[in-house]
């Protein structure tokens, strides 16, 4: 029965979608951190979604390939005072975009809230699959 | 007696498991909404409703199968699984994604209200034959 792939397919989306919350979360939560375990300063995590196939007859779904990192350099800030300052005063900062990743959740949230409402129709109907038999 | 209340039911059933089918289809596209070089699709419901229901006469279908090495009978396709077409794209993405959601929404509603009017239809199918069995009781 196809409507029931319909769960499983909407489900992927919504894991995919929350797992982009979480990095947007990370990246915000991490904008102002100049130093992490590695001595460097925090870089952006953003996820790489690839379409998946789900359930025998041909429904695609979406799955997290890899959560990469923004490679663009570092934001410099003047701060003499800073202990990891290098030698012009300058402490290299995270390079979060925050404009860039409260969108990013707008997007994240809104996409989740589609395909919970998909999810949501495919229950609808398959309840009123199942009534049938007591029509 | 049984084939013809099967021929009764028929028409519904197929509606019914091609629009399940394509309700499917189109939450794949929804659920790839952000993902990078999908491209959406969709199939032509008449056109798919109309071959199921001719054929099925001839009781075509693919056979379950295990293994790979499981033979088909020759010449037939799921009918119920009618070959998918991508989407003329409206808006070129950059990313290469082609879905539209405001077309992939409308058509999920579409979709999902028609389901429910095939599900009506069939219930009053149901009664109006039950109606028939049981007035023969009373």
């Amino acid at each position: 029965m196809s409507l029931f792939s319909t769960f499983d397919i909407s489900a992927s989306a919504m894991q995919a979608q929350s797992m982009r919350l979480n990095t947007v979360a990370s990246n915000l939560a991490n904008a102002e951190s100049a130093t992490s375990s590695n001595g460097q300063p925090y870089r952006a995590k953003q996820v790489v979604f690839q379409a998946t196939p789900i359930g025998p007859a041909g429904g695609v779904g979406v799955k997290v390939a890899q959560v990469v990192e923004d490679q663009t350099p570092p934001r410099l800030m003047y701060d003499p005072h800073n202990p990891v300052a290098d030698a012009n005063g300058y402490v290299a900062m995270p390079n979060v975009n925050v404009v860039e990743e409260m969108t990013n959740m707008l997007s994240a949230s809104r996409s989740y809230q589609t395909n919970a409402d998909v999810m949501n129709t495919a229950k609808t109907l398959l309840q009123r699959t199942l009534q049938l038999a007591t029509a | 007696m049984m084939s013809s209340l099967d021929s009764y039911f028929q028409t519904q059933e197929t509606a019914m498991k091609l629009r399940g089918y394509r309700q499917e289809v189109l939450s794949s596209n929804i659920a790839n909404g952000d993902t990078p070089q999908y491209k959406a699709r969709d199939f032509d419901f008449s056109t798919a409703f109309k071959s199921a229901l001719s054929a099925s006469q001839v009781n075509a279908g693919t056979l379950a199968a295990t293994d790979a090495r499981h033979l088909q009978p020759q010449g037939t396709t799921d009918l119920f699984a009618p070959q998918l077409q991508y989407r003329s794209e409206v808006q070129p993405s950059i990313d290469g994604n082609t879905v539209d959601m405001n077309t992939e929404m409308r058509d999920f509603a579409d979709n999902t209200l028609r389901y429910e009017a095939s599900i009506t239809f069939m219930q009053n199918r149901m009664s109006t034959m039950r109606t028939a069995l049981t007035s023969a009781s009373s």
